[in-house]
């Protein structure tokens, strides 16, 4: 397998491109990608101050570091979520990060600040965890960038993620969600410019970016996010894009050529006001995220508990092929 | 030939040499779900494992309801 610049070894395969590259031509490409998704959508300029939503895993880190290391003016917001030594964990991953490279973090902590924690919303609200958690960031995100005169707020998308939410989106034709579903979101009503720059790259790569720069991040899955929608669509795309490689940046470049104008970027503009206790923008008298607070105040602290999915199992340990089993767990997860 | 599983975190021996083909096959994986990792760099599809490498399958998919 040669490197399709410099034909030297190369390490890593893309098959939607049909090349493969060695470690520091995939590199190259990987910078060149966000350069291309950043003109091509334009998303910021250089000069402007940016907030990376960074949650310790490959994709925020990695666009922190493609940012970063393309000049770009770029400080992190990590939201403690209290999910146990996961959190614990990520928050490590995060800091050192940070610190390593002279970057400023900012580091807001669910239950120190705000009385409660992702397990303990989520079982409150009697919904799936990820909803709380989701809600929890997007407000923190968007009122620390607005708060903080940030010029726009950066999330790690990566294809894989913007395809499978695109794909759940279409089967339940949420048209409100679609309207939304574009690489930049202009800033509106006290929202803050939203961006993804990591649309053209999909998370093997970013997974393998980190990895040839030294980047250590979270390698374990969320333990509440274990099953959920947002991972069987993937899957479902996954192996569409094994038969047929490219599947999945069509599904979703092509739902930008052609569809994503066909939709209302705004649908809610009208009725949006200002929250009485927080300021930020709110459907009602009170956003959602105070609301949270509310209903959350005083409850006890719920323990995160175990995945019980079978899709947390795979890896498969080897069958009778391999001999000496001898397997062990580091207690990693929660 | 130590290989590093992930979710959860575990190590198993195996014999080598094998093709980081036929490990995935063994491990039941796609090959695009994951990277398999030596000595801190990714090995290529292609490339022979050695009996006395440690190596990591670490699966790439990720996220939440974002």
């Amino acid at each position: 397998m040669k490197c399709k610049v410099c034909r030297g070894p190369a390490i890593i395969d893309i098959r939607r491109h049909n090349a493969n590259f060695c470690t520091d031509h995939f590199i190259r490409y990987c910078h060149e990608q966000v350069a291309r998704s950043i003109k091509e959508f334009d998303m910021c300029t250089p000069g402007e101050r940016m907030l990376v939503a960074v949650s310790g895993g490959k994709d925020s880190l990695a666009v922190w570091d493609i940012l970063h290391t393309m000049g770009y003016e770029v400080d992190g917001l990590y939201v403690g979520l209290g999910i146990g030594d996961y959190s614990e964990g990520s928050g490590g991953y995060v800091s050192r990060f940070a610190n390593e490279r002279g970057l400023k973090l900012i580091t807001i902590d669910l239950r120190d600040e705000y009385g409660y924690d992702v397990p303990t919303a989520a079982a409150v609200t009697k919904r799936v965890p990820c909803s709380a958690c989701g809600l929890s960031k997007r407000h923190l995100f968007d009122a620390a960038a607005v708060e903080g005169g940030y010029d726009a707020v950066v999330t790690g998308h990566n294809l894989d993620d913007e395809a499978a939410v695109l794909y759940g989106n279409v089967l339940r034709w949420q048209s409100a969600y679609l309207g939304r579903q574009r690489p930049v979101l202009a800033a509106r009503n006290g929202f803050p410019r939203k961006i993804k720059p990591l649309v053209r790259l999909g998370e093997r790569e970013m997974a393998a970016y980190c990895v040839l720069r030294g980047i250590d991040y979270q390698v374990e899955e969320c333990p509440m996010a274990t099953g959920n929608k947002h991972l069987q669509f993937k899957e479902v795309l996954n192996a569409q894009e094994a038969t047929s490689p490219g599947a999945k940046a069509a599904f979703y470049f092509g739902f930008l050529r052609e569809a994503v104008d066909r939709f209302d970027s705004d649908p809610d503009d009208d009725s949006l006001g200002v929250c009485e206790r927080c300021g930020s923008p709110a459907s009602g008298e009170v956003c959602s995220f105070c609301r949270l607070i509310e209903r959350t105040d005083g409850a006890e602290p719920v323990p995160v508990r175990f995945p019980t999915s079978k899709k947390s199992k795979k890896p498969n340990t080897p069958r009778s092929t391999a001999s000496a089993a001898n397997a062990s767990d580091d207690g990693e997860t929660t | 030939m130590r290989v590093l599983l992930r979710n959860p975190s575990r190590e198993v021996e195996i014999d080598g040499p094998m093709s980081v083909v036929k490990l995935l096959q063994m491990f039941e994986v796609q090959r695009e779900s994951v990277l398999v990792i030596r000595e801190g760099t990714l090995v290529p599809g292609d490339a022979l494992l050695n009996h006395s490498d440690t190596v990591e399958i670490r699966p790439v998919i990720s996220g939440g309801s974002e």
